[in-house]
């Protein structure tokens, strides 16, 4: 009923420390765990653990390049989860709009009837 | 596990009275929100929204006039809806005056209620604008990174 598909995804950047080592693979390209475990303040086993959930998301993938694996963001996921985002921001947006013309609607209603109380003569230059 | 966070709002020329009909009374929020609404605006009250051949079981949460108004939706029908399998919406309407009124909707989920209270706080603090802005910072990264 929402644009709510992606809970696996929100999860995923939900944890701050998951968010961290996103956003060093973000902004070095293709990095390897043990780069990556050398500039967190958490272990290497939750490093690995980290880039395992990202990789299930989508949000990275990775290949081998001899005895290495490296990782990298796979910038179509993120372009996915900024839309999905920002569809989810546009229908609370188009809600509160209608609130809004509503609100202000009935609020116009309630004074024109107010004042139709107090004067009984129509005032038709109005 | 935190997650979504959504924070919108909107400036209305109405007294903080009529806004708060306006988001809560059934045949009202039909007009903005669900094609149809079964639901009785009390705390703990289940209810329905219709969206089209859609649809889906709302709890409501705290009923405050004129100022506070929440519901859990978007939970496994059968469920009852807690934190963590449910997102929660809350909408908070401040007067700004006798006939203005700013009204706030924060939509969450995954609380994050089984997490340490410093890295709660944190979470806050890094989440004051929401996740857009964060998504959009890393999009820009990697757009960069492409181009360049």
């Amino acid at each position: 009923m929402t644009a709510l598909t992606d809970d696996e995804l929100w999860s995923a950047i939900g944890d701050p420390s998951r968010r961290q080592v996103l956003d060093l693979v973000v902004s070095n390209g293709e990095v390897s765990a043990s780069w990556l475990a050398g500039r967190v303040p958490f272990s290497r086993q939750a490093v690995s653990k980290h880039l395992v959930v990202l990789e299930r998301t989508g949000l990275i993938s990775r290949r081998k390049a001899g005895r290495e694996v490296l990782y990298q963001v796979k910038a179509d996921r993120l372009d996915q989860a900024v839309r999905a985002m920002a569809e989810l921001a546009a229908q609370w947006d188009r809600r509160l709009a209608t609130i809004k013309l509503l609100a202000e609607a009935a609020h116009t209603r309630n004074t024109r009837e107010s004042r139709g109380h107090h004067d009984q003569s129509p005032d038709r230059n109005a | 596990m935190p997650g979504l966070v959504i924070d919108r709002e909107v400036l209305i020329e109405a007294p903080v009275e009529v806004v708060w009909r306006t988001i809560t009374e059934p045949d009202q929020m039909s007009q903005w929100f669900a094609d149809r609404v079964d639901l009785v605006i009390e705390p703990g009250a289940h209810g329905y929204l219709n969206f089209g051949d859609q649809g889906g079981p709302v709890v409501v949460e705290v009923v405050d006039p004129p100022t506070r108004f929440s519901f859990r939706w978007n939970h496994a029908r059968g469920e009852e809806p807690v934190p963590g399998n449910s997102m929660l919406v809350e909408f908070t309407l401040t007067p700004e005056g006798p006939e203005r009124t700013r009204l706030r909707v924060v939509e969450s989920g995954h609380e994050l209620r089984d997490w340490p209270a410093a890295e709660q706080q944190r979470y806050a603090d890094e989440h004051r604008d929401g996740w857009g802005e964060y998504l959009d910072r890393l999009a820009v990264v990697v757009a960069k990174r492409q181009s360049g």
